[in-house]
């Protein structure tokens, strides 16, 4: 909460004047009926032109003012608000920067979006309503109660007795409502889940023939929304008109009661007018109250969800060492791994030693913890026991921003940003020459195709790389990483969209343009792996073998078991 | 919460027929709509009524203070006037209100559900050319802003309408000048209230333009993280972020300001109004015009006149982008459907005592086409799934060829695979068989019928499609697999999913056959998945099957569950399969090679690898075949 509220600091100022105007406004507001209570009590009785001349300039003055009171709270909580929206969601934005990867994996992407879009823009709305109604009503209620009871004290005691009945109304309406309510809710989002899964299937739909039973699984629930829909609107229907007797009920009962007061000359009549003008602006603000205060309590579940991304603290500490990344040599000693939450070890127990400069294929089956493994490397986790070394040097000791430098990565899930081709390949150099660029894409494959698009490298890419095809993007990725010129890189199945052929040839281009760099190709293809210098086979978190591919092929039953039934029929 | 910003003001194209037509919806409910008006007419006016008697009640306190006992029972008479128009006014509000909620959600329920079957009518092109997210507004703010035009603004405005023709006929029979001050009054506010209204419409949208920008960074970003990690650029995501965020923020104070300062402006504007009106009416008073009791009732007729014309510009905005919605609906309500000429029907067969192919009412695992004679009778042809393609040719765009003269037949029970890059044709050889798109040139046969004389019910339920993606929908795994047969039973299901290898996995999850799976079935893995949708389509037993296998990394135990349930599923039938893996291709009769559209190499596995072309590079890698 501490961190949520430390957000307000840069626009504090506007956040606490906002109100105040909004007082002062509230205070203009109730006074000008009693103003107008004077002209009628005081100056026509008088019959003083002048008297009501002065009044009535009195009075459009206080309105003046008033309303220049409420443009500049209007302005000051606008900005105080939205600003105090912004930095949050700034600082949101910075802390999931901040999370390692073991963070990332622990909130879903599309959450983290609407913490940062929806929960953040309820907050913000949340602290608008705070600096603005919320205050507004209650200080209303009290300004007017004050003013009405300044007025005439004997007619307060129809407050007295209004008050508790409108709040034991709201209370059953709230109490009856709101189980109707989500009830309700639970409909329509069914309702729209339906719909959406309908577009996602459509192609189910149609080939099993079921338009008709889909329609009436659709009707089913769309009657099902509009009778619960009935059942909470037609309860709220009665809301308002309740709320009106009770306030009918008090006006007729002051100004039966004030008739009398005037009878005995207690009361004047301009007063019996302000007074009864108090009446709905006491009694509703209770209302507007209650409201806000369910609106401010469902707040609570954003401001939770914020909570747990800003305490979420990033899990690999940086290490201090700033050199450089000598050279490419990769060690694992007695290492081990284990994802948080896991059950059993991811790795377990690895000793490896990669000379610089080799090429190294990592293969063997979907979850046998390949991509785990070359994942500690770049420290994108940190080992639960055992060291892994880069340069003979534990990576926990690097400074994080130099071993990621040096040690390049191609994710198996990676992505593209909107912008141009070339925008995306200097991610990694920024200061990449137009000859580097087109050397890297030369050895990823990627210059043909790019060449081939009538903007070339500043073709636009759209958002998330749409306008590329799967294995075109895979090389772009490829692309981007060799840019970085690194010690070492990381391919995580990164050519499985490209076909065998291409595949072969980015091999044998990057062998060429990666001279003395350490690679590592995680592969389902065997092909992939076959000319690597040395493979390791992996197996249920275990490395099983780690030898030239021919001597493989020759003692290690896993590698040959894949071997074959990828490659026969082909001999 | 309330409503922050005016709604985005969308211009229909053609207003008028729209309402028309929107009326036309309502007409069920017309009789009742009409009883709404009125009521809200006659309790605006009681409202109204209520005001005029503040006259009378001053009146006759007045009065008490000359001669109590005589004026008190006028007194409390008034008193007790107001107390029943008070009571009506609520009543009445209640009974409108409660009969519109029922309107309005009977009216949307209707909408709904014909947007819904119509959508189940249209063809695929149409839903493969809009995105999810587009069409799902249809369900969600166009019919949310006909919810808003019709449960509050169409009220609000009868009786704003009333409220105000009332009130000023009130205030012109008290006195013609004091109404003129508050004419002059209120047309400045109009004004203003424009002015203040139009800035708010466009900083709006400047607003939501800034506010797209941001989310669609936010969104990529959040895709990206791992990336942005990996090349080191979190500082320059957080600059960039910095930057537009600042932006974002300019824009919706300014938004947020010409929005909410409305409220205030309105209100004290209304009190400068109050006002002048006090402070004239005064004059008057003291000139003898007017009674204190006239200003009085005068000034309660203030309150309820400004409060209407804002109200009523205020809901023409929203009936506005009500009547935008409505169009945007019927324009897909307007949609082609598809087209279904076709009047062969496929039924139940069996054979009679004389061996003749002849109808039955129960499934007999025997299917027939049912095909009608020009004489009006019909003739039985057995389905045996003997499938041909004669030259077809087919564009998607009408711009670009995918495919072009391709021509291959397919004997019963025999299996077709087709292989190729990416783009090469192959899916849409099965998009063609199913018609979901028609053929430009060509023709398709089908047990030698053509298959645009096939209803395409029939033709579809003759063909069961393992997609690549897997679709399940929400429900238990038991629904799920009964989707390809709805009257299956228990047994069958059981029985389809230890044909698929289904069987094992479901028996392990905690609620077996009753466990329920999310919409996109994400609490299985997706090995799962396919294990259902094999299952899916082996209850269904249709006669030929189209098979588009999955390219994704499954664990080696589940690939292998797969690929026997495959295996299962395929024996004795006609099979067409998009095919990645190796073993699936080497069992088939005839592979098709694909490229840019056209069958450039047919055989068997062994022809294919012996005639040493494309096929047999793809699978060795030697050359590239793109």
């Amino acid at each position: 909460m501490k961190k949520i509220i430390a957000c307000t600091k840069k626009y504090l100022p506007f956040i606490i004047l906002a109100p105040v105007a909004l007082m002062i406004e509230v205070i203009l507001e109730v006074n000008i009926p009693k103003v107008m209570a004077d002209i009628i009590d005081i100056a026509i009785p008088s019959g003083s032109i002048d008297a009501v001349g002065q009044l009535g300039t009195k009075m459009i003055i206080m309105a003046l003012c008033s309303l220049l009171a409420g443009i500049i709270g209007c302005f000051l909580s606008s900005t105080g608000a939205i600003g105090f929206g912004s930095e949050l969601r700034k600082k949101v934005f910075n802390q999931i920067e901040d999370f390692s990867f073991e963070n990332v994996d622990s909130f879903q992407q599309s959450s983290l979006l609407t913490r940062l879009t929806t929960d953040v823009d309820y907050i913000q709305q949340g602290l608008r309503m705070m600096t603005t109604m919320f205050i507004r009503a209650p200080f209303m209620m009290v300004a007017a109660a004050i003013v009405a009871y300044q007025i005439n004290k004997d007619l307060f005691v129809v407050f007295i007795v209004a008050i508790p009945i409108i709040l034991v109304s709201i209370v059953i309406f709230g109490k009856i409502g709101m189980p109707k309510f989500r009830y309700m809710l639970t409909k329509y989002d069914g309702l729209n889940d339906m719909a959406q899964e309908y577009l996602t299937n459509v192609r189910v739909v149609k080939s099993f023939v079921r338009q008709n039973y889909e329609e009436k699984k659709f009707s089913d629930v769309n009657h099902q929304l509009m009778t619960s829909s009935i059942d909470i609107e037609g309860l709220m229907c009665l809301l308002g008109p309740v709320m009106q007797l009770i306030i009918f009920g008090c006006v007729i009962a002051v100004y039966y009661l004030g008739g009398m007061d005037i009878v005995s000359g207690t009361m004047e009549l301009g007063q019996l007018t302000a007074f009864i003008s108090y009446i709905s602006q006491i009694l509703m603000g209770l209302l507007m109250m209650s409201m806000i205060f369910l609106n401010i309590i469902r707040l609570k579940g954003s401001v939770d969800r914020l909570k747990e991304v800003l305490n979420t603290e990033s899990l690999i500490k940086d290490g201090p060492y700033k050199g450089s990344v000598e050279q490419g040599s990769v060690d694992f000693v007695n290492v081990s791994f284990r994802y948080r939450n896991a059950s059993k070890d991811s790795l377990s127990n690895i000793n490896l030693h990669v000379d610089a400069g080799q090429t190294i294929g990592v293969i063997g089956a979907t979850g046998c913890g390949k991509t785990s493994l070359v994942n500690l490397i770049a420290r994108l986790y940190d080992a639960s026991t055992g060291v892994v070394k880069v340069s003979n040097r534990d990576v926990k000791e690097y400074n994080l921003k130099v071993l990621r430098d040096q040690v390049a990565m191609v994710l198996q899930q990676n992505v593209l940003f909107s912008g141009t081709i070339e925008e995306n390949l200097r991610w990694g150099n920024e200061n990449a020459t137009m000859d580097e660029i087109k050397q890297a894409c030369k050895a990823a494959c990627a210059d043909e195709f790019i060449e081939s698009f009538p903007d070339g490298y500043k073709s636009d890419l759209g958002q998330g790389g749409v306008n590329v095809s799967g294995g075109q993007k895979q090389r772009l990725c490829i692309a981007r990483a060799l840019l970085k010129k690194p010690k070492i890189i990381i391919l995580d199945d990164s050519t499985s969209a490209v076909d065998t052929h291409t595949d072969s040839v980015i091999r044998t281009a990057l062998k060429e343009n990666l001279k003395g760099t350490t690679t590592f190709i995680i592969a389902q293809r065997i092909a992939s792996v076959m000319d690597a210098d040395k493979v390791i086979v992996m197996d249920e978190g275990r490395v099983v073998d780690f030898d030239s591919p021919e001597n493989l092929l020759k003692n290690n039953e896993i590698y040959r078991d894949i071997y074959q039934t990828q490659m026969k029929g082909v001999e | 919460m309330a409503k922050h910003g005016p709604q985005q003001v969308r211009k229909p194209l053609n207003p008028f027929k729209t309402l028309k037509r929107l009326l036309a919806f309502i007409k069920d409910w017309l009789f009742a709509l009409i009883i709404v008006f009125v009521v809200i007419g006659i309790s605006s006016l009681l409202s109204v009524y209520a005001a005029h008697l503040v006259n009378p009640l001053f009146e006759s306190i007045s009065q008490m203070l000359q001669d109590f006992d005589s004026a008190y029972k006028s007194f409390v008479k008034v008193l007790a006037l107001l107390g029943v128009v008070y009571f009506l006014t609520a009543l009445l509000q209640f009974v409108s209100d409660r009969i519109m909620t029922t309107i309005v959600n009977k009216t949307l329920n209707k909408i709904r559900n014909q947007m819904f079957s119509k959508m189940q009518r249209l063809p695929l092109s149409f839903f493969d050319s809009k995105t999810h997210g587009e069409l799902m507004s249809y369900y969600t703010n166009d019919v949310g802003a006909i919810r808003d035009a019709l449960g509050n603004s169409l009220v609000s405005l009868v009786s704003a309408f009333v409220t105000l023709i009332a009130t000023f006929v009130m205030m012109l029979s008290i006195s013609p000048l004091l109404t003129l001050v508050i004419v002059v009054l209120i047309i400045v506010m109009t004004f203003i209230t424009k002015f203040i209204g139009s800035r708010s419409i466009r900083n709006y949208q400047g607003q939501q333009s800034t506010i797209a920008k941001l989310n669609g960074y936010m969104e990529e970003m959040m895709a990206g993280q791992k990336v942005v990690k990996v090349f080191n650029h979190q500082d320059a995501v957080k600059r960039e972020f910095d930057q537009i965020n600042q932006q974002a923020r300019k824009n919706s104070t300014k938004a947020n300001f010409y929005a909410s300062v409305m409220g205030p402006i309105s209100n004290n504007l209304s009190h400068i109004n109050f006002a002048c009106c006090s402070m004239f009416g005064a004059y008057l008073v003291i000139a003898g015009t007017i009674t204190v009791a006239d200003l009085i009732e005068f000034l309660q007729h203030t309150k309820n006149f400004a409060n209407p014309l804002s109200r009523i510009m205020q809901q023409f905005n929203s009936i506005t982008s009500a009547i935008a919605g409505a169009e945007r609906i019927f324009s897909i309500l307007d949609q082609p459907e598809e087209t279904d000429e076709g009047n062969v029907t496929l039924v139940y067969a069996t054979f009679d005592i004389n061996n003749q192919l002849i109808e039955s009412e129960e499934r007999t695992g025997l299917w027939a086409w049912k095909v009608p004679n020009e004489d009006g009778s019909t003739r039985l042809v057995r389905l045996r799934g003997d499938v041909v393609f004669k030259d077809v040719d087919f564009s998607y765009d009408g711009k670009k060829q995918v495919l072009k003269d391709v021509s291959f037949y397919a004997k019963p029970g025999q299996k077709i695979a087709f292989v190729g890059a990416t783009g090469a044709g192959k899916t849409t050889i099965t998009n063609l068989l199913t018609r979901f798109y028609e053929i430009n040139e060509g023709t398709i046969l089908y047990d030698g019928i053509n298959i645009k004389d096939i209803k395409k019910a029939s033709l579809r339920q003759s063909l069961a499609m393992v997609l690549q993606d897997t679709h399940l929908f929400t429900g238990t795994v038991k629904d799920n697999v009964r989707y390809g047969k709805l009257d299956a039973t228990d047994q069958e299901i059981v029985e389809a999913c230890k044909l698929a290898n289904a069987d094992e996995f479901i028996n392990r999850l905690p609620q077996g056959y009753d466990t329920v799976l999310k919409g996109d079935g994400s609490n299985l893995s997706q090995g799962q998945r396919q294990l259902l949708s094999i299952a899916r389509a082996a209850i269904a037993d249709a006669p030929v099957l189209i098979l588009d296998e999955a390219t994704s990394s499954i664990d080696t135990r589940t690939e292998k569950l797969i690929e026997e349930g495959m295996d299962n599923l395929m024996a004795g039938r006609t099979v067409f399969v998009i095919a990645h893996r190796l073993s699936t291709v080497r069992n088939s009769n005839a592979i098709m090679v694909l490229e840019n559209g056209q069958i450039i190499e047919r055989g068997d596995h062994d022809d294919l690898i012996e005639q040493k072309g494309k096929y047999y590079s793809l699978y060795t890698g030697q050359f590239e075949l793109d």
